[in-house]
């Protein structure tokens, strides 16, 4: 796993140095420190940071094509690169490596962006053709790794983290007013943007392309889900069996690494499932990682030791206690560049510290499973307001829902009022956003925070016309499950879950993360699986379910769904975290970044210090402020200072400068 | 100060966070997205405490709790079955 960077200058400018070039990959330097690689002609500039997994001797890049006409720059892994470099060596290509990357490069001579269609695997890749001056950008399907961009005058500018970009010293960086309209509804920016201003991201599953000063940017593949008629007509025993087969071999491709792989172990169904596969067909001594809460309600440690008991699995665990978790937030933040409204990152952001300081690079994960499976109580919260819907004065359809949420609903006397707010919207179920109109207006909520500035700049834009009008044809014919199954996999998985709890909190301590349940030939055979075998009536996920019945103990099976929570109020509102929580917040603070009302801030905070219990909104409210501040402090105002001298964490760097036709290898900055 | 303004000034600091203009004592909170599926604990809470009042399980309705006026109805008709209470609290 790496960080890519590079600079496009269509006119062959003089800004293209190999200085900005070095201090773009050192400031990602995490994402690959093993080794780094910059490749510099008269047009175009490609930064590589290295964390060697796979082909560890001669693997370095950028790696380069039979004449050394094509340059390639890749943070990812393709596994079935084996396969596909057999077919290329009957072609008659030549290779100097045994990497995934130099298969990639010469796939894409064979047959350009179509090569795309051939990868399993999650990558972000940059491609320099310097025949035809042409530069090509990628990404992977789902976004499992990160590709930003930016035009800035005759340039083409892009990294895999927005701070690389940011390294040029002429870029803007200011933040994106509608940008924060998004968080604030969606708990992420919508595919194509980030929360700086003119700083785009590739969306996932698109390519870019960009030659003589023209950039085009085309779509190569969606998450697939079909009407009932293209559905698979198999029983559910025989789906079963068919997603058993597939996620076995997902898992067992996965494991392709020159370096050992570890797995992520929380209790759940979903990593329990990948790690049996790998102990009972592949490995039987992997080394396993769990997170632990001081508080119950957060807690899946009963859970985790059955696991680890079966399994007899190679355990480490680490306590994320209240004060950890409020400390670590703001280095979250810088890694994970966008506001956030939970702080279930930060638990994730410390396991990798553990994963890296035990040896271990890589490790698979269980994330994915919610959403190709329909596992999340969204989904069963849209079939039972679907289904109330049809008998709106029903006095017995509301109750279901309280089956769905026991842990909001634990307090019987609360049920009619919790009925009645889950009943509202019930007439808008020919919406396309049927399933999650309730998140998103509740949510919403707390931009009642936002500074008068900040809501004038945002204006009547409308964010929910945006998701709709980008709503992939065919998507009316759907199923209401394949709909809300749609709209949870584009927009919080790729945009938030895929990053600021997979990619970003990984990669900070330089841990590569894999994700069995997001190969492409999963989620194509799930696309076709019809909804009432998803859910069963409302047990959730029943055919994965039903594929690990002999594999998982029966209680791991059939216990209910946690949802992987990390608590909030406790975290920021006591402890170590309090006093720059109270900085962060203060009145000064906020009216210089512009972005809150000082006052309506001052009211929360009284409330919560004052021992109110904090609500779901408002502990949205809080770290969304909180956490906004920080990215406007570290990456408006302290920006320079904090990445002054980058440039010294460059571990060994080989160069190949086109420019003077001279190959080297750099020690640090001293070349 | 009476029942609704002190109902509609713990409504307007707690939920609203002091932006309390476009709120009319009518209005649904529901409906209008004023207090969320936890909120409503706070509710009674302040409820129990400022008027010395015990909710019972089957007082719990919107019909109840889902409006200024809705709430001060009720608080009024609560207080009129516990004398002894009104005078303490109210105010």
């Amino acid at each position: 796993m790496c960080g890519i960077t590079g600079i496009y200058s269509f006119n062959g400018s003089d800004t293209l140095s190999l200085d900005t070039l070095k201090r773009m990959t050192a400031v990602m330097q995490y994402r690959g420190p093993d080794e780094a690689g910059i490749y510099i002609d008269s047009f175009v500039g490609l930064g590589h940071a290295r964390l060697s997994i796979i082909d560890l001797c001669s693997g370095t890049q950028p790696i380069h094509n039979e004449d050394k006409t094509m340059w390639i720059i890749y943070n990812g892994e393709v596994y079935n690169y084996p396969e596909l470099r057999e077919k290329l060596v009957q072609k008659g290509h030549t290779f100097y490596t045994t990497s995934d990357t130099e298969v990639i490069l010469h796939l894409y001579e064979e047959k350009g962006p179509a090569c795309l269609d051939d990868l399993n695997g999650q990558f972000a890749l940059a491609i320099w053709d310097s025949k035809k001056r042409e530069l090509f950008l990628a990404r992977d399907r789902i976004g499992i790794r990160p590709l930003y961009y930016t035009r800035y005058k005759d340039t083409l500018i892009f990294a895999s983290e927005v701070k690389s970009i940011f390294m040029v010293d002429e870029i803007p960086r200011q933040i994106d007013p509608v940008a924060m309209d998004q968080i604030f509804t969606f708990w992420t920016t919508l595919p194509g943007v980030s929360i700086f201003k003119d700083i785009c991201e590739l969306p996932p599953g698109h390519y870019l392309r960009a030659a003589h000063g023209k950039v085009s940017i085309n779509k190569y593949w969606d998450i697939p889900f079909y009407p009932r008629h293209e559905q698979v007509d198999l029983s559910p025993a025989e789906i079963s069996e068919k997603i058993h087969e597939l996620l076995l071999d997902a898992v067992r491709i996965r494991l392709r690494a020159d370096v050992p792989v570890g797995a992520y172990l929380s209790g759940g169904l979903d990593s329990s499932g990948v790690t049996s596969l790998v102990v009972q067909n592949f490995n039987s001594d992997v080394r396993t990682f769990g997170i632990r809460f001081e508080e119950d309600a957060f807690d899946e440690g009963k859970y985790q030791n059955r696991m680890v008991f079966f399994l007899k699995a190679n355990h480490k665990e680490i306590m994320a206690t209240n004060d950890e978790i409020g400390e670590s937030l703001n280095n979250v933040i810088w890694h994970c560049e966008k506001p956030l409204l939970r702080t279930a990152p930060v638990p994730l952001f410390l396991l990798s510290k553990l994963v890296r300081q035990s040896g271990i690079k890589v490790v698979l994960t269980g994330e994915g499973a919610d959403e190709i499976f329909g596992g999340y109580n969204i989904f069963r919260e849209t079939k039972v307001r679907r289904f109330w819907a049809r008998q709106p004065d029903s006095t017995m359809r509301p109750g279901l829902i309280g089956q769905l949420y026991p842990y909001i609903f634990d307090n019987p006397r609360l049920k009619r009022m919790l009925e009645s707010f889950f009943g509202m919207g019930l007439d808008q179920f020919d919406d396309p956003l049927f399933s999650h109109l309730v998140r998103w207006e509740n949510t919403g909520k707390i931009k009642t925070f936002f500074s008068d500035e900040l809501k004038a700049a945002i204006g009547s834009y409308d964010g929910y016309e945006q998701v709709k009008e980008s709503l992939p044809d065919g998507y009316a014919g759907w199923d209401t499950l394949s709909r809300a199954q749609y709209l949870e996999t584009s927009l919080f998985l790729s945009n938030y879950l895929l990053s600021s709890q997979g990619d970003r909190v990984a990669m900070a301590n330089s841990i590569e993360i894999r994700l069995p349940y997001l190969d492409p030939r999963l989620m194509e055979f799930m696309g076709r699986v019809p909804s009432k075998w998803k859910i069963l009536g409302l047990n959730e996920k029943h055919i994965l379910k039903k594929s690990f019945q002999g594999i998982l103990p029966d209680d791991i099976v059939n216990r209910a769904k946690h949802p992987y929570r990390a608590p909030i109020e406790q975290s920021l509102f006591s402890g170590k975290a309090l006093e720059s929580v109270h900085d962060m917040l203060s009145e000064t603070s906020l009216s210089n970044a512009g972005l809150f009302d000082p006052a309506k801030v001052n009211r929360l905070k009284n409330k919560l210090i004052n021992g109110g219990e904090a609500s779901e909104t408002d502990n949205m409210a809080l770290v969304g402020i909180l956490s906004s501040q920080m990215v406007a402090r570290d990456y408006i105002d302290d920006f320079s200072s904090r990445t002054e001298n980058v440039i010294d964490k460059l571990p060994r760097t080989v160069i190949f400068d086109r420019k003077n036709k001279t190959d080297y290898v750099g020690v640090k900055n001293a070349d | 100060m009476s029942n609704i303004e002190t109902i509609r000034g713990f409504v307007v600091e707690n939920f609203l966070f002091g932006d309390g203009e476009q709120l009319t004592d009518d209005m649904s909170f529901l409906e209008n997205g004023i207090i969320d599926s936890t909120g409503i604990l706070e509710v009674i809470s302040f409820l129990e405490e400022t008027y010395g009042i015990s909710i019972q399980d089957d007082e719990l309705v919107p019909e109840n709790l889902d409006s200024i006026n809705n709430i001060a109805v009720f608080v009024e008709n609560k207080l009129a079955l516990v004398p002894d209470s009104q005078e303490r609290h109210v105010g």
